[in-house]
């Protein structure tokens, strides 16, 4: 994509400008949509009708809701250290926003090809750490530092055995750059990672189950480290207020609800890319057939948007279903399950790729 | 110029100034923060020598690592049992003469180090397969050495943290 532009306009900067901001398009969009789809899937699990004043189903909500955001008095309290308090929602949706520099969308629509993508995805997530540590102790209130803190142990600690994961699926794919691993689960949906990979033989159908245990080992920890609900315990609403961002309104809040959704949509594609085949259709592609060829980059840009949406739903029905966890549990299902399960899959899966 | 020296310039300013801002400020906590910016434009000189896997590695061990954890340390003390951490100098002359002599020998060692001058079109894409395959042939040792050091310190930690649960 980046090389398309620079064929078009003949500039490095333009042409960088233009490739950033298709992902933040998407992050937009994704908040936009995520938070209507948010309230309305609450509501149908809780048997209500949620927002249906504004436009047609209630779809202009969320639009209703930045326009009142837009016009908010930019409160703050006295007490606050003024210059980190500021800085800190820009340095969260930063770093969840620089993920988006290394997803592939599709076969042409990628921000950089770089090779070590997959563990810059991991690393920048640390970006929001430090932010939310930032925005807690800035805020000079107790329920803020204490849920920054509890935020940061649980993103570190749950790091752990989404790298351990991800170690395993890097031992059987030969590759760290996300664009390689799409690419190698091709067309069908047999040959995406759950299923064993592309290649057919017997390690394949030995692999099945051990992808499964990965898959939902990662999902887990990823849910954790975007702190949503079974693991929100950072901004339980009962103990702590809001959390770390109890002290924010108007836009500065925005954009933690902005970062939330992007974080929420991006390991929704870094999962979507590890196991299940990234942008690659499940059933072969239309422009294949059809012989039309530019399609199908539009056609991948389609699935890949579909399976980060279908994980983003999953996620709010895990929210709506299941209750919080404490924090002794949170960090007893990391230490004492995940991490362990995650060990002896890592080696099983070793095992498996050299046979 | 072209980009790529306005990028490094960037960075450069970005390392010397928050590096210079984490020596002189009195507050811990933006010490701390204020080292953030260090690592990230270390990072991005990393990125421009051509060394992605290092930079990654960097932002990783210690943006993610090291840094939370100097964070935890410093608020933890600070905020919520309010001890003031003690922020002024002392000891000023043995100080300056032991940094002193530290700046010298790097600064020697930088300018009589040969170092290896490559062609930008010459370096390859990524310098993960390079570097995994050093490790496991000529710095097996070293590594595996390293991998021993770090198991016995994190059991070291974890014998601490249970000493008084007798």
């Amino acid at each position: 994509m980046y090389q398309y532009f620079y064929d078009l306009t003949g500039s490095v900067i333009i042409s960088t400008l233009i490739t950033a901001v298709f992902p933040l398009v998407n992050v937009l969009l994704v908040a936009l949509i995520g938070v209507y789809l948010e309230r309305k899937v609450s509501a149908w699990m809780q048997d209500r009708v949620g927002p249906n004043r504004t436009g047609p189903f209630g779809l202009f909500q969320t639009i209703a809701d930045f326009l009142k955001m837009l016009q908010k008095e930019d409160a703050t309290a006295t007490d606050i250290d003024k210059k980190l308090y500021n800085i800190a929602p820009v340095l969260v949706f930063a770093g969840s926003f620089a993920v988006y520099a290394v997803i592939p969308f599709s076969s042409k629509l990628i921000g950089s090809e770089i090779e070590v993508g997959l563990f810059y995805a991991l690393a920048v997530s640390s970006f929001v750490v430090a932010g939310i540590l930032m925005a807690g102790w800035s805020s000079n209130n107790k329920y803020s530092l204490l849920g920054a803190m509890r935020s940061a142990a649980q993103i570190v600690s749950y790091e752990i055995p989404t790298a351990l994961v991800v170690l395993a699926m890097v031992m059987f794919l030969g590759t760290l750059s996300l664009s390689k691993i799409s690419e190698m689960q091709t067309a069908y949906f047999w040959n995406w990672n759950i299923l064993g990979g592309a290649e057919f033989g017997l390690s394949k159908f030995l692999l099945i189950p051990f992808m499964l245990v990965g898959f939902i080992i990662i999902f887990i920890s990823t849910l954790a480290e975007v702190n949503r609900t079974p693991f929100d315990i950072p901004e339980a609403e009962s103990e702590l207020v809001a959390g770390y961002f109890t002290e924010y309104c108007g836009m500065k809040w925005a954009m933690f609800m902005l970062s939330e959704y992007g974080n929420m949509f991006a390991v929704s594609a870094i999962v979507s890319i590890l196991f299940f085949g990234g942008y690659q259709s499940p059933f072969g592609y239309l422009g294949n057939t059809l012989g039309i060829n530019w399609l199908i980059p539009y056609e991948q840009a389609f699935w890949f948007i579909l399976k980060g949406w279908f994980f983003i739903f999953v996620q709010m029905w895990l929210r709506w279903t299941l209750p919080r966890l404490r924090v002794d549990q949170l960090m007893t299902v990391c230490w004492k399950y995940l991490i362990p399960y995650a060990f002896v899959n890592l080696i099983i899966i070793g095992i498996i790729t050299l046979l | 110029m072209n980009y790529y020296d306005i990028l490094f310039y960037l960075f450069a300013i970005i390392t010397l100034v928050s590096a210079g801002f984490v020596v002189t400020t009195r507050n811990v906590i933006y010490s701390a923060f204020f080292l953030l910016f260090t690592f990230f434009g270390v990072a991005g000189i990393y990125v421009l020598l051509a060394a992605d896997f290092l930079a990654v590695v960097q932002i990783m061990v210690y943006v993610g690592g090291i840094l939370i954890l100097l964070l935890f340390g410093v608020m933890l003390t600070n905020k919520i049992t309010n001890v003031d951490i003690r922020t002024g100098t002392s000891n000023l002359l043995p100080a300056s003469i032991a940094i002193g002599l530290l700046m010298g020998a790097l600064v020697s060692a930088m300018i009589y180090t040969g170092w290896k001058v490559q062609p930008a079109s010459e370096i390859p894409d990524t310098s993960i397969k390079n570097l995994g395959a050093l490790l496991i042939t000529d710095y097996l040792l070293i590594f595996e050495l390293l991998g021993i050091l770090l198991l016995i310190a994190l059991i070291g930690a974890a014998s601490i943290a249970r000493r008084d649960k007798e």
